[in-house]
Formats: structure tokens, C-alpha cells, sequence
């Protein structure tokens, strides 16, 4: 089978419409496809950003007394989904995705463009859709993970409509991974080779893989429960003889592997920029190729591991527990090449390199706390506590928001042609970091001496600590504003940054900035040696 | 050279020292008080202090990168072209790999001690007659342990409370309350949504499940009370579903047990 792009088809210009209009269009060229996920993506942010403001000045006192408490976890629901389906989500997979790989394989476009279009467009209605839903008869409340029989219990709108978003979202996000395995299979330039693609392609490849294999379980899921709610049928409702563990079982053989969905694509961006500012290849190419497919393989068969407390075999505490602490190890060989690739460079402390770096530093926390987590023993005390609060955001936002911010830093320039500023950039950086720490390391103290998640009230001796949690959400808020200035300033008046500012050598850079509709003027280059820093740049040409 | 690998061996020195001493000086557990909560902590320390070593260690590199490889003004050009070595990166592949192997053995020495590995998912005897399938948390009994222990206790859960209901005394109370130093044996179950029991001091943990029994077995240390916490999102009140349990000597038990005891009703 051969996939082909009728370049009448993608590139008819008369068709689309030109300047900032066609952000708002059906448009088939994958960067502004891209830049509509990005920027969609950071709106649904500063959303959930509001949400975890609230709940954190409802968590700055003991009491339950700045919002009812069924707001209260209609609030904790959305501001969970929210980052998670609407922002890091599209954003990793879809922003950076789109506009990366066809430059990375040396395509004009995505395999399927109009499926594409079709992706991102699922989400702004099914993410509008889940924000209006607090205004019918309130949103769902029974957090992210929906268990039953809490979620059939709830008043039943919310959730349904809880559902159905995340039933479209899902859609969008196996559109895109068909796309994106389709693209870097078969849309290689000829003569590109697997192992000489840059290492985002290897992240989306492993990605895609399991967005492909493990998003149709959560729909599945989602519709039965779907059933039980309308149709009042007895998958897991206990009443009619339903079992409330397996749809957990269900949840988690998805909801596992999204946590790599979120991560392996920021793997693979911080390997493109460290390279590029530390003026050095990125060290051991090969097992950073095998330690990420070891993550899609082991990542599929960790789920249980959420499920220590909940009615869980003793030989199933075991498999998981070791399956889980071994994910530890592709893991930990990625970190320890990026320290290498750091060492002996010629590194820019830029704002790019300081998010990475900052990146890097959190990231290794929540791994060691993610690997303590994987032990049954341990877990039985911190499990659903603010420990596993403080764990995953160290994943997800110390991790994967970090990189999403050091990438705009590193590809600003190549969409727009203007740089950022970069004392805005490093106050931006500054600021995100001491808030970040100040917000979440505390908490997992909290958990530790019993503070359980998901809670409006808690014990009065935890106040002081929940107010220096708050205090760090506070700086966190803070931070958006010199980032939101930085980029509205350099859009317009921002310094030219020619094509390729940073002296990059992967092919994204080797085009004009911002790059024309087909992506390169002639022939996309053959870059055999994406990371080719300190050996003559006559080879590489 | 020789000064190179004496300040490396210096500063790994100093990372170790560092975390032992952050490791044993530093508590981050409440108080420990029943028999797993020593056993938990020690687990714990572990792997506080192997997580402190490589926390510091990997923090200490990227700094010192950033510092020590950063471009000065008048550099041009780029690092060395060192793309990989392949015995460092075996190396970084098989420590990390002992160290997890090492770590995933001996949490599951600390499960088995505190009694996680033992099968209880047949028929339990003391609680019913027919063979129900019932899902054990932690336990530190046989079942025939359990059937001669007169500290069987049921726990139902439910939106926003938990009921301790002692079955020798034929009595329902709202608060749980134990006599030190002796097994307790809970069967718990869930009249709505899932609710989980939590004593933080004891280091235990279990989803309390509706259609589905779960048992519960755990030896408290140290007289005192102690929060009965609600882990699991139950619905708007979750945070207030707390309950306490009381630890007590066992006459001072006894005399609780006996004002509570109602005469058993013979149909």
C-alpha cells in the first residue's frame, strides 16, 4: 500500500484562507494544525489553572468554606480532565507532533491531513462541551477516574456529558496516533533510515503505539458505564450484581499508559533541545531508541499498581510491583544520556536549557517517588493520599509542562521568525520552578501523616503546610504573566530571528522561519546526522 | 587524573553521607503504632535514603554541567562529538536494574512480614456459613486464628460514616475500640460507594468495597486514639468521613465492651 498526498489537495491556496484567519479554519497544513493544538491546548490551561487556584485557596483552611463541597469536586473532576485530555495531552502529541514530524521524515504534510483536521476540531467543542456542563446540573463529580458506583450515584448530566467528551477526545487522540505512526512509516523521504530519524519521532512512534492500543479500552469502558447510567444495566453497579474492581481494571489498562502518553513525547522533545544548546550529539542514540520502546512494552503491564488497595490478589501486588519498579530502568538510562549529553558541552543557559534542566531535576524526583510508590508495602499507607498528589504532578507538570514550556522557547523562533525575550523567558523560569517546588514538595509530606486527596476539610494541623502549598499555586498563577507578556510582545515587536537561530542541524531548521505552506522550497534535505554538533558541518550537507 | 577521581570520589562520599544522615535524622512518619508500622518505616528509610542518593547525585550533575560547560562569551563552535559509550551505558543499564531487583526483594520480605502474602480469599469461616469469596488487605492471621479470636469486627461503610458492629457483644458502635497488643480482625464491607479505611499511625490500608467483603487484620502498639480516615472520593462530605479508634488496655476494654454488651436475642 502506498500512501500519497495530492499536493492539489493539501496545498490548494486559493481554497484556504491566509494570515491569522486561517488559525480558525478546517486547514490541512499540519503546522497551523499544530499551532491551533498549542494554542486550543493553552487556553483549556488557563482554565485548569483557574480550577487548581480554587482549589487551593479552598485547601489554604481547614474548612470547607470557599465553595460547597459538591462544587468542590466538580472542581478537583475538570481541573483533572482538563489538564489531562485538553492541555498536556494535545498538546505533547498534537502541537508538537504535527508541526514536527512531517519536517522530521521529510514530508510535505501528515499521511491523512483530513483526518487530522478532523482531530483537532473534536476538541474544542468536546472540551467546551465538558467546561458547559457545570452549568446544567453541575459537572461530573466523582474525579478523573470516575469509579463506579460513585459516578452512577452522581447526578447523572454532569457525568454523561463527562463521558461523551472524553469518548470524542479519545477519538481525536487515536486519529492522531493512526496519523502519526502512518506518517513516520511511511512517509520517509527516501533514503531517511529509522535510526537516523530525530528522537521525537522514536517518542511519537512509542506513543502512538500505545494511544492506539489503549484508548480503545477506556471507550469501551466508558460506554458500559455509559449503560449503567442510562440504561441502568449492572456492568459495575454492585446492586445488579456488578463488579466496581474490574471497571477499575478497565480504567487503569488505559489510564496507566496515558501517564506515558503525557511523558514519552517530552522525552523526546528534551532530546531535541539539548542537543541544539549544549552544541553536542545526544548521547547513546541506540538505547535511548530501545529504552523508550522497553517503556511502551512495560507500560502496558503496570496497571494494577493503582489498585494495591482496592480487592487485589497477593501474586498480582507482586507481578505489578515488579513490573513497575522496572519501568524504572529505560527510564533512568534517558536521564543519565541527557546528563551526558549536557557533559563536556559548550552549553547557552537560555530559558530552553533552564526548563529542560528544571525538567530534568523534578523528573528524577517523582521517579524515585514513582518507583517507591510501586511497592505494595509502601503504597498500602500513601496510596489515595496527597503523596500520590504530589507524585504525579511532579510527572506531569514539574515533567511534562516544563518541556512544553522549554519547547516554546525552542520553536518560537521557527514559527513565528521572532525571538522570545529572554529575561522575561529565565524570570518566567524562576518563578515557575520556586512556585512549582514550593507547591508540591510540601505535599508529600501531607500525605505521608494523613492527609488523603480529593478533600474540602481536613485536620487543622495540616493548615500551616497547606498554606505554603497554596503559597507556591500562588507564584505558579504568577508565572503565566511574564510568559503571556513575553509572547505577545515578541509576536509583534520581538527580534528577528533569521532562519535558524540556534545553528540546529535537525530539518525543521533547514527552511526559512516561518517556514513556506510545503515546508521547504525544493527537495526536503536528507539529514542523515540530525545531531551531528562538533564534526565538519560539510558532512552534514 | 588522580586529582580528578579523588574530588569524584570525595563528592560521591559526601552525597552518601548527606542522605544517610538526612535518611536517619530526619522523620517525616507520624507515629508508629501497631506492629507494621516499625516494619513499614524501615522500608521506608530505605528507600528515602537510596532516593536521596540519586536525587542529590543526578542534581549535583546537572548543575555542575550547567556551570562548568557553559559557553563563555568568547567561545565559538561546539562540544565534542561523543555520540555514546557503550560500557557507561551498560553500566547505567545494570546498577539501576540491581538496585530495583534489590528493592523490589526485600519490599516483598517487609509484605510478607507484615502478613500481605498469605491467601485469605476462601471461605471465611467466623462470618458466614456459605462460601462467600472474600478479598484480604493486610493480615497477620490464618483463618483459624481468626475463628478462635473473640476481636472479629464488622465495619460497614457508607456516605459519610463508618459502624463498628461487634458481633460477641451484639452491638453497633461508632467508634472502633481495640485493647493493645492483640489482633484485630476486620471484615469490612460497603453499604454504597467505595470507601476505603485508613489509620495513618498504623500504616494500613483498604478499599472497602460494595458486593465485595474485604478483610482487614492489623495489631495495635500503643494506647492512644487515633483518626479512622475515609481515602477514597465517596461523594461531597468525603473529606468529613472520618471516624476515630480508640486503643486501650485490655481492662479498660473490657469494661467498654461489657457497659456496650447487649444480651444476645434468641429467636
Amino acid at each position: 500500500m502506498t500512501i500519497s498526498i495530492d499536493p492539489q489537495e493539501t496545498n490548494n491556496e486559493s481554497l484556504q484562507p491566509k494570515g491569522w484567519l486561517r488559525y480558525f479554519s478546517f486547514s490541512l497544513d499540519h503546522k497551523v494544525i499544530g499551532i491551533q493544538y498549542l494554542v486550543c491546548g493553552f487556553l483549556f490551561y488557563l482554565i485548569g489553572g483557574t480550577l487548581a487556584s480554587a482549589i487551593r485557596i479552598e485547601l489554604a483552611s481547614p474548612m470547607s468554606d470557599f465553595m460547597p463541597r459538591d462544587v468542590y469536586n466538580q472542581v478537583l473532576t475538570l481541573h483533572g480532565t482538563i489538564m489531562i485530555f485538553l492541555w498536556i495531552v494535545p498538546v505533547v502529541n498534537g502541537a508538537f507532533g504535527n508541526y514536527l514530524i512531517p519536517f522530521y521524515v521529510g514530508a510535505r504534510d501528515m499521511a491523512f491531513p483530513r483526518l487530522n483536521a478532523v482531530a483537532f476540531w473534536l476538541i474544542p467543542p468536546s472540551g467546551l462541551m465538558l467546561v458547559a456542563s457545570y452549568f446544567v446540573e453541575g459537572a461530573a463529580q466523582a474525579g478523573w477516574t470516575a469509579y463506579p458506583p460513585l459516578s452512577i450515584t452522581t447526578p447523572q448530566s454532569g457525568q454523561i456529558i463527562w463521558i461523551l467528551s472524553v469518548l470524542l477526545l479519545g477519538g481525536s487522540s487515536i486519529f492522531g496516533g493512526i496519523n502519526f505512526i502512518a506518517t513516520i512509516i511511511k512517509l520517509r523521504r527516501p533514503g531517511l533510515k529509522l535510526m537516523q530519524l530525530p528522537m521525537y519521532c522514536w517518542a511519537m512512534l512509542g506513543t502512538s503505539l500505545l494511544v492506539v492500543l489503549s484508548t480503545p479500552v477506556l471507550a469501551g469502558t466508558l460506554i458500559l458505564l455509559s449503560f449503567d447510567i442510562i440504561a441502568k444495566t449492572g456492568f459495575f453497579n454492585p446492586v445488579l450484581g456488578g463488579n466496581v474492581v474490574v471497571y477499575q481494571h478497565l480504567f487503569w489498562f488505559y489510564s496507566h499508559p496515558a501517564v506515558y502518553i503525557m511523558v514519552l513525547p517530552a522525552f523526546g522533545l528534551v532530546s531535541e533541545i539539548l542537543p541544539v544548546h549544549a552544541r553536542k550529539p545526544l548521547f547513546g542514540y541506540t538505547t535511548m531508541v530501545f529504552s523508550i520502546m522497553g517503556i511502551v512494552v512495560l507500560g502496558l503491564v503496570v496497571w494494577a499498581h493503582h489498585m494495591f488497595t482496592s480487592g487485589t490478589p497477593p501474586w498480582m501486588r507482586l507481578f505489578f510491583t515488579i513490573a513497575t519498579a522496572f519501568i524504572a530502568v529505560p527510564t533512568g538510562i534517558k536521564f543519565f544520556n541527557w546528563v551526558a549529553t549536557l557533559w563536556g558541552g559548550k552549553i547557552s543557559i537560555n530559558s530552553a536549557m533552564l526548563f529542560s534542566c528544571g525538567f530534568i531535576i523534578n523528573f528524577v524526583f517523582g521517579g524515585i517517588t514513582g518507583v517507591a510508590l510501586a511497592q505494595v508495602p509502601f503504597d498500602i499507607h500513601v496510596h489515595d493520599t496527597y503523596f500520590v498528589v504530589a507524585h504525579f504532578h511532579y510527572i506531569v507538570y514539574g515533567g511534562t509542562v516544563f518541556i512544553i514550556f522549554s519547547s516554546i522557547y525552542h520553536w518560537f523562533p521557527k514559527v513565528t521568525g521572532k525571538m522570545l525575550n529572554e529575561k522575561l523567558g529565565i524570570l518566567h523560569f524562576i518563578i515557575t520552578f520556586i512556585g512549582f517546588n514550593l507547591c508540591f514538595a510540601p505535599q508529600h509530606w501531607l500525605g505521608l501523616n494523613g492527609m488523603p486527596r480529593r478533600v474540602a476539610e481536613y485536620d487543622p494541623q495540616f493548615q500551616f503546610v497547606n498554606q505554603i502549598s497554596s503559597l507556591g499555586a500562588l507564584l505558579m498563577a504568577i508565572s503565566t504573566i511574564p510568559f503571556l507578556i513575553n509572547v505577545f510582545l515578541s509576536v509583534r515587536n520581538g527580534k528577528d530571528a533569521g532562519d535558524n537561530p540556534w545553528n540546529a542541524l535537525t530539518p525543521e531548521w533547514l527552511t526559512s522561519s516561518p517556514p513556506p505552506v510545503e515546508n521547504w522550497e525544493g527537495e526536503a534535505p536528507l539529514v542523515e546526522e540530525p545531531y551531528g554538533y562538533g564534526k565538519e558541518i560539510s558532512e552534514q550537507k | 587524573m588522580l586529582n580528578k577521581n579523588i574530588y569524584l570520589i570525595l563528592i560521591i562520599s559526601l552525597v552518601f553521607a548527606i542522605s544517610f544522615w538526612i535518611g536517619f535524622n530526619v522523620n517525616l512518619l507520624p507515629a508508629e503504632a501497631s506492629i507494621n508500622a516499625p516494619i513499614y518505616d524501615e522500608l521506608f528509610k530505605i528507600l528515602f535514603i537510596t532516593g536521596l542518593i540519586i536525587f542529590i547525585g543526578m542534581t549535583i550533575a546537572v548543575i555542575y554541567s550547567l556551570f562548568k560547560f557553559r559557553k563563555r562569551n568568547d567561545q565559538i563552535g561546539d562540544g565534542i562529538a561523543l555520540e555514546g559509550n557503550l560500557s557507561l551505558e551498560i553500566v547505567w543499564t545494570i546498577i539501576p536494574s540491581i538496585i530495583v531487583l534489590l528493592i523490589g526483594l526485600y519490599s516483598y520480605n517487609i509484605y510478607d512480614r507484615m502478613g500481605g502474602m498469605k491467601e485469605l480469599n476462601h471461605n471465611h469461616e467466623m462470618m458466614s456459613s456459605n462460601t462467600e469469596k472474600i478479598w484480604a488487605g493486610i493480615s497477620q492471621t490464618s483463618d483459624n486464628e481468626i475463628a478462635i479470636n473473640n476481636l472479629s469486627i464488622e465495619v460497614s461503610a457508607m456516605q459519610f460514616a463508618f459502624l463498628f458492629n461487634y458481633p460477641k457483644g451484639n452491638f453497633i458502635s461508632g467508634e472502633l475500640h481495640v485493647p493493645v497488643d492483640q489482633k484485630v480482625s476486620m471484615k469490612m464491607e460497603s453499604k454504597d460507594v467505595i470507601h476505603a479505611f485508613w489509620v495513618p499511625e498504623f500504616r494500613i490500608k483498604q478499599d472497602i468495597i460494595p458486593g465485595q467483603p474485604t478483610i482487614l487484620n492489623f495489631t495495635p502498639t500503643k494506647v492512644g486514639k487515633y483518626p479512622i480516615i475515609c481515602a477514597e472520593l465517596c461523594g461531597p462530605y468525603h473529606g468529613g468521613m472520618r471516624a476515630s479508634i480508640i486503643v486501650e488496655e485490655e481492662s479498660d476494654y473490657n469494661e467498654w465492651f461489657n457497659k456496650n454488651k447487649k444480651p444476645e436475642v434468641n429467636l
